[in-house]
């Protein structure tokens, strides 16, 4: 008899006894009988009109089965990628929302915009079949920039978009902003660029799929983060399947970060292609192909300007982003960068007025979609780094300005001028624990032992707040989402107790099968390992929005704990029966029904018994079993936040920036399990400090040829570029989620670009450096020493 | 992958004979470049020649005044090597800053050598060594052996067996690593040898190369000091998105100093 591990405990993640000895179960393990290849045929060109295909070299290949392209979805009638929110701009106008075949028609607008699709016997054959793909293309001349994309006379995209804008929106109120800047004491301006990043799951992205004639069923197994948001937007919108007709299984998928959580047109492909060739069809993308194919994260180009008062208090912030869109609209594309960003600008200060416009721009590159964080991490990067640009300017110190303006514990909750209202937090507490630990009263001696080795230290500070646990669907509704963002759980209690949670989030690498056990455990008493958790397949799991924007506990877990609590409801029914007692004096604790007052008890597993065997049971009143199902709509956003401290050495011989102390204080709220919160929050923040300092997806602006398309070229965070973090948690209790959770996925990434970045201009400061644009590679750097006339110790 | 045919002799003529025989082999030694080449289906060559079964090639060998390393040496041998970190600790040091341990577990140095990566480190330990290249049908000095982009003097058919290192009186290497790959962005080997310095730069362009006024500074007085002004022109250095050609220039100064540090140390 295994024993309660609850709310609090860290156990061993239960997942790791398959991941960590192989037996892991991923859509490429899978082989289903007869089983085909498919190889996608991309577009080598940014930007080309489609002339034509000619099939028959390719056909007449050993081993190939069939060819399809983008005239047979046509013929076939199929719907376009459908996006998932309809934004409008500032006057009710809805965005340009051109359609996104699944295979190109017409025209290509990315490197690796889907042509064709060839499938055969075996990989090679498909591979060999597909390089004598006839594709006549007319190339156009591409525009990858957002600055280069709305000049006039630059590509267009699309006939009916002009300038390549999707939609002009903007959040805020623009006279206050005004007003308030015409008051000013100090303004203060920075233009700065979010790079453009790629994911970069360690499992690549792969699909299988299969018909079976004699149910009209589809099977489609896929590296998906929401299999039943993809079951809903493919056959609903796109293959015209009904929903009971579709079985969408997101087995063991290694990594997700946002890449999975959209629909992509391979899905749709291949399980439009496996019932016309009657055979099941396997795709597995190269490391290479996801590069090209995988929706990227980020690209935003911005202008900032903070108005202060002669006490540096912020008077209003005005911003105003360009950002990247890609060539199509992807499933959450155009929310990211206006409902996942305008609302964070306030942060964590009292700022009373904010405007926000951004410009959603169609390039010739990827589609850009959500990516950890997603929106939040840009709104802070800008806000975090202005409140350093200000503080600089006026002569404040860093940490002063931002506790003048900071919103104080008591003032939870906070309406902030940009819709959202904080429910709870300390940012103060976070700010003041983090300078403990980060021990910044000695960072002037670590300073001068740094320049004694020719060296710059610098220290920064990123005190941050972030909405997650997405989302109450009535208020993502009137920003444009079309569909809800509930989610929900199912209780199976079988009739010897132990426990089977069917949920509608999915894990891929965030811990659920031991942390969700652990809500279990603690609330019915159960064992740990008498709790198992299934997900991820639409014939399983009742139904569910999948795991992103950190909501899976917060959301998920809600769900959980309101169906654990229905168990327990009509658990101490049948126990009132058992005992024969009222029901209001039947008292549940550590997994026994007892009796107030009295020693009279009924164990779990002996109401489960009873449920299932009901032979002393009030039938006429109860139904048989112990089985509950809850779906939990939040009433509001959760809003972690915290204080990140970054600590950088440069060396100005060759402007390497060396990452030598890191520290994070977070309020997460309630922690389930520590050491998957420390562990998120590690990755999170390693991420991040990715994004500062190494990653960044760079096209070519003529061709639209993405030149950082491998591990080669994109430089991901590896160990040895990164210290030992200092990590942990001063936590509020969220006020509105049943056990307080406010979500840890995200922040890492959200807090740390910023931190990094100020302590690296902090150690250029003496230089006159202001800005550093992500990322800060060795070449940046020396270029700004340059620029900056430095005496280099190397001359 | 396309298909191919495979051999694995045992003899070095039977290898040299098919390579010539058949149009379109290739060797493969540790496969290092090769395998992603032909995984990405960018070479299709018809037949494989392994080399691994050619035991002779595998060792490194005291000489007394050269070492003599066989070229299916892989780069972990090589740095775990005590003749070689006793003899030339520069080229120990070089060999374990290569790639990644499996990449040093499997690449050898013929291997690289014979590829010829205008961002490969070997190719700076060889030419800046002055080490001689053997050969299935001769001896090629380094200086006149690395002819550029992935160009050596090579003829088809001939194979690399063995490169032939002198001992130097100091040596040192110093390398900028590109974050990602972990190439040399810049990676400068400084030698002093019985008749002066020699320095060899790689990454920093189309081929390894060499820096005259450098090796005279240096000829003179053997310090970091030494070179500190001596600037590269930037005509002809590679310029791509991880870093532009005058940032490289810069670099070759910064690494050849450091690599005067190594050698001294």
């Amino acid at each position: 008899m295994g024993e309660v591990i609850g709310i609090g405990a860290a156990p061993k993640r239960k997942e790791d006894q398959r991941f960590l000895t192989g037996r892991g179960n991923y859509v490429s393990d899978i082989k289903r009988p007869g089983m085909t290849a498919g190889v996608f045929v991309r577009s080598p060109h940014g930007h080309a009109v489609l002339r034509g295909i000619d099939k028959s070299a390719a056909l007449a290949s050993s081993g190939v089965i069939a060819v399809l392209t983008g005239d047979d979805v046509k013929a076939d009638g199929l719907g376009s990628l459908p996006c998932g929110w309809g934004i409008t701009d500032a006057k009710g106008v809805p965005m340009k929302e051109p359609p996104f075949p699944m295979l190109a028609q017409d025209k290509v607008r990315f490197v690796g915009d889907m042509v064709a699709f060839v499938i055969a016997e075996t990989p090679e054959q498909a591979n060999a079949g597909a390089e004598l793909l006839k594709v006549d293309y007319e190339v156009l001349p591409s525009v990858v920039g957002v600055l280069e994309a709305v000049r006039p006379g630059a590509p267009q995209l699309f006939d009916d978009v002009p300038n390549n804008i999707c939609c002009d929106w903007e959040l805020g109120d623009k006279a206050a902003v005004e007003a308030a800047f015409k008051k000013a004491a100090h303004v203060a301006k920075l233009s700065l660029v979010n790079n453009r990043l790629i994911g970069n799951p360690m499992e690549p992205r792969a699909a299988i799929a299969e018909y079976e004639p004699g149910t009209d069923r589809y099977t489609l197994w896929t590296t998906s983060q929401f299999p039943h948001v993809v079951r809903f937007l493919m056959g609903a919108l796109v293959l015209n399947i009904p929903q009971h007709k579709l079985r969408v299984v997101a087995p063991d998928v290694g990594g997700g970060f946002g890449v999975k959580q959209f629909h992509y047109g391979e899905e749709a492909v291949i399980t439009w292609a496996a019932k016309r060739v009657r055979r099941p069809v396997k795709w597995v993308a190269s490391r290479s192909e996801g590069y090209v194919s995988d929706r990227h994260g980020r690209d935003h180009v911005t202008e900032a300007e903070l108005a202060l008062d002669e006490n540096g208090k912020f008077l209003a912030f005005r911003v105003n982003t360009l950002a990247n869109m890609g060539g199509y609209l992807s499933t959450f594309g155009p929310n990211i960068p206006t409902n996942l960003y305008g609302p964070l600008l306030g942060g964590v200060y009292t700022t009373p007025a904010i405007y926000c416009n951004v410009k959603v721009v169609f390039t010739n590159t990827v589609p850009v979609d959500a990516y950890r964080g997603a929106g939040r991490p840009e709104a802070t990067f800008v806000l975090e780094r202005m409140v350093d640009v200000a503080a600089s300017e006026m002569g404040i110190d860093r940490v002063e300005i931002r506790r003048r303006n900071m919103i104080p514990k008591e003032a939870y909750p906070y309406q902030t001028p940009v819709l959202v209202q904080y429910d709870s937090g300390d940012p103060m507490g976070c700010l003041d624990g983090a300078l403990v630990a980060a021990d910044v009263k000695n960072f002037g001696v670590r300073k001068a032992a740094s320049a004694s080795k020719g060296k710059f230290r610098g220290l920064g500070y990123s005190t941050y707040v972030e909405a997650c646990g997405l989302a109450p669907s009535r208020f993502a509704g009137r920003l444009g989402a079309r569909g809800g963002l509930y989610e929900s759980a199912t209780v199976r209690v079988h009739p010897t107790g132990q426990v089977t949670v069917m949920i509608g989030t999915h894990n891929h690498g965030q811990g659920h099968e031991t942390t969700f056990a652990q809500i279990v455990s603690e609330k019915l008493g159960v064992a740990f390992e008498n709790v198992d958790i299934v997900f991820g397949d639409t014939d399983r799991v009742q139904f569910g929005m999948g795991t992103y924007g950190s909501r899976s506990l917060v959301v998920g877990g809600a769900a959980l704990s309101k169906a654990t609590d229905k168990v327990i409801v009509k658990g101490k029914k049948i126990a009132a029966h058992l005992l024969e007692a009222a029901e209001a004096d039947i008292q549940f604790e550590a997994g026994k029904f007892s009796v107030a007052g009295t020693d009279r008890i009924k164990t779990f597993e002996e109401i489960a018994g009873a449920a299932y065997v009901p032979h002393n049971y009030p039938l006429e009143v109860l139904e048989p079993g112990l089985e509950e199902q809850a779906y939990y709509d939040p009433v509001n956003f959760t809003y972690p936040g915290g204080c990140h401290i970054a600590e950088v050495e440069v060396d100005p011989e060759t402007g390497t920036v060396t990452l030598v102390n890191y520290t994070a204080v977070d309020d997460v709220g309630t922690v389930i399990n520590p050491m998957i919160v420390e562990g998120q929050l590690h990755g999170g923040i390693v991420q991040g400090v990715g994004q500062a300092l190494f990653e960044n997806a760079v096209y070519d602006e003529g061709s639209g040829q993405l030149l950082s398309g491998s591990l080669m070229d994109y430089c991901m965070p590896r160990a040895d570029h990164l210290p030992m973090m200092q990590v942990s948690t001063h936590s509020t209790l969220c006020t509105h989620t049943p056990m307080g959770v406010k979500g840890c996925g995200e922040v890492g990434t959200i807090g740390s670009p910023a931190a990094v970045i100020n302590a690296v201009v902090d150690a250029l400061s003496h230089l006159g450096v202001t800005h550093v644009d992500m990322p800060a590679t060795p070449n940046r750097i020396w270029r700004l020493l340059q620029n900056a006339s430095l005496p280099v110790a190397a001359e | 992958m396309k298909p191919f045919a495979y051999h694995q002799p045992n003899q070095i003529p039977d290898a040299a004979k098919l390579l010539t025989s058949i149009e379109d082999s290739k060797l493969v030694a540790g496969g290092m470049t090769l395998i992603p080449t032909l995984k990405q289906r960018l070479a299709s060559p018809v037949a494989l020649v392994d080399l691994s079964k050619l035991g002779d090639l595998k060792g490194i060998t005291d000489d007394g005044a050269t070492i003599t390393i066989g070229a299916m040496t892989p780069h972990v041998v090589v740095a775990a090597s005590q003749l070689v970190q006793t003899k030339i600790p520069g080229l120990a040091a070089l060999a374990s800053m290569i790639g990644d341990p499996a990449v040093r577990s499997r690449g050898t140095i013929g291997g690289s050598v014979a590829n010829n990566d205008p961002a490969a480190d070997y190719p700076a330990g060889v030419l800046g060594l002055g080490a001689t290249i053997v050969t299935s049908t001769r001896e090629i000095a380094a200086d006149s052996f690395f002819l550029g982009l992935f160009e050596t003097a090579l003829e088809p058919g001939e194979i690399i067996t063995a490169i032939r290192f002198p001992v130097p009186l100091k040596a040192g290497y110093a390398k900028f690593k590109a974050p990602a790959s972990r190439y040399a962005l810049v990676g400068v080997f400084v030698a002093k040898v019985a008749d002066g310095v020699r320095v060899a730069v790689t990454g920093a362009g189309p081929g390894v190369f060499r820096v005259p006024p450098m090796e005279a500074a240096l000829s003179g007085n053997f310090d970091p000091t030494a070179i500190a002004a001596i600037k590269i022109d930037t005509d002809g250095l590679t310029s791509d998105i991880h870093a532009e050609a005058d940032y490289r220039a810069h670099l070759v100064t910064v690494m050849a100093k450091r690599a005067v540090d190594a050698a001294l140390s």
